[in-house]
């Protein structure tokens, strides 16, 4: 074992080293590590917030989707009300309707019978008088006839 | 192979018979610069020669490799820093990012103080020693030859070439004298020179055991940078001696043992860098903490 002044060498040697170490080494990498894990912290709570974010947007998504939902019920179920209104006011207009024709309908065929019964009732007249004529040319008993012939005419 | 043909290279050059021994000392020997008994400086040119310069003697091998890797290491990681974003890390960001945060968890776990100072010593400390171990599973031949090759150029013909730092105790001691230095600075910085002072003679034992305190304190203390140098030191050393036992005496039958020596010592490398860490952290803690009672 020869110790020389080797080992005041290496003493020295030691001392630069550290102190080059901790002045231009040492602070580089420390540094870049720091900000690299303020990085990874900041990253990190933005992922969190952007979590809970979503999540509240979720709810109010679910919330407007269900209103819509019972908006739309509501107005379907006002539109059926309308509908079935409008069809129970058609059907009552048109059975008005339908009755207000067949009263004219009734009326008419009413006039027509008593204007055909009073033109049938000349017509018998005429026919009885005629057929009178005919009798009183064998019969003469036309007080006898002229009696039937009102009879018969009242009874038309 | 190649360390093969190295090796007989350069039992070639040596003389025709370099035995074993000689093959081995010459590797554990240094590339000294240093004073010679009659005054002026240079290389030694033997191994008596640097023997004979006896502590004003630098091993220019493993200073340079030294301050080569640990220099480069952090020059590297330095343009590595400067390019550094905090966006995804491409692959070598990473790479130098994962030893970074690895030793900052080891100096979080370890070091219960606020001081900026400790994890970069910590990062320096092991990324510099992991490096320096690495060198020991470079073939035993290979830097060394390429040392005599230049060494021819400039009149040296028997070059020593030590090329893992770590099994140079100067090296070892030299980074555990200076944790001490630190270990003693901080003691001193927190507790005050009085808390120190009493934290060694006071305990285990009361004050009128004093003597037998300091007794105990004083190699508890000496030997925590004894200890930390020199198990790293014994660690690689005794690596560093197998590959070369198994180099000089194996001949062609090196390669398997080599190889499995190799992949044992891939183990030990990372673990005395880690160790060497470790040890550290916790002895500057210590030194942080506030007198016990």
């Amino acid at each position: 074992m020869d110790i020389t002044l080797t080992i005041f060498g290496q003493s020295a040697a030691f001392f630069v080293f550290w102190w080059f170490c901790s002045t231009k080494v040492w602070p580089l990498f420390s540094n870049v590590l720091e900000e690299r894990k303020q990085r990874i912290a900041d990253g990190l709570e933005a992922a969190a917030r952007a979590q809970k974010d979503l999540e509240l947007a979720q709810n109010a998504s679910t919330d407007q989707l269900r209103e819509a939902k019972e908006q739309a019920a509501s107005i379907i179920d006002q539109a059926n009300k309308r509908a079935s209104q409008i069809v129970e006011e058609a059907k009552d207009k048109a059975r008005e309707e339908g009755e207000r024709i067949i009263a004219g309908a009734n009326a008419e065929i009413e006039q027509e019978m008593n204007r055909a019964r009073e033109a049938l009732r000349e017509q018998v007249g005429a026919i009885a008088v005629a057929g009178a004529e005919k009798i009183l040319e064998r019969s003469i008993d036309q007080a006898a006839n002229e009696e039937l012939l009102s009879k018969l005419a009242a009874e038309l | 192979m190649a360390e093969l043909a190295d090796a007989a290279h350069a039992a070639a050059e040596h003389g025709a018979e370099t035995t074993a021994q000689e093959y081995i000392t010459h590797h554990l020997s240094y590339l000294t610069f240093g004073q010679h008994p009659d005054g002026h400086w240079g290389f030694a040119h033997t191994m008596e020669e640097a023997t004979e310069m006896g502590f004003m003697a630098f091993h220019v091998d493993t200073l340079f490799w030294s301050l080569f890797l640990g220099g480069g290491a952090l020059l590297f990681f330095r343009w590595i820093g400067k390019k550094a974003t905090s966006d995804v890390p491409n692959g070598v960001q990473n790479f130098v990012e994962s030893i970074f945060e690895f030793v900052d968890e080891r100096v979080s776990e370890g070091f219960n103080h606020k001081n900026p100072v400790i994890a970069p010593l910590a990062l320096t400390v092991f990324v510099w020693i992991l490096l320096m171990n690495l060198m020991d599973l470079v073939p035993v031949d290979w830097l060394p030859e390429v040392a005599i090759f230049i060494g021819h150029f400039f009149g040296q013909e028997h070059m020593s070439f030590k090329v893992v730092p770590t099994t140079d105790p100067n090296i070892t001691l030299g980074m555990s004298f200076s944790i001490f230095a630190l270990i003693i600075y901080y003691s001193i910085k927190n507790k005050g020179a009085w808390g120190f002072f009493s934290e060694l003679a006071f305990h285990p034992f009361g004050k009128w055991m004093m003597p037998f305190n300091l007794m105990i304190e004083i190699p508890t203390l000496l030997a925590k940078p004894i200890s930390l140098g020199l198990r790293l030191f014994g660690n690689l050393y005794a690596g560093e001696l197998l590959f070369l036992v198994i180099s000089a005496l194996l001949g062609l039958y090196q390669l398997p043992f080599h190889f499995v020596w190799a992949v044992f010592h891939i183990l030990v490398v990372p673990l005395q860098a880690f160790v060497f860490m470790m040890l550290t952290i916790v002895y500057l803690n210590a030194a942080h903490d506030g007198v016990h009672h």
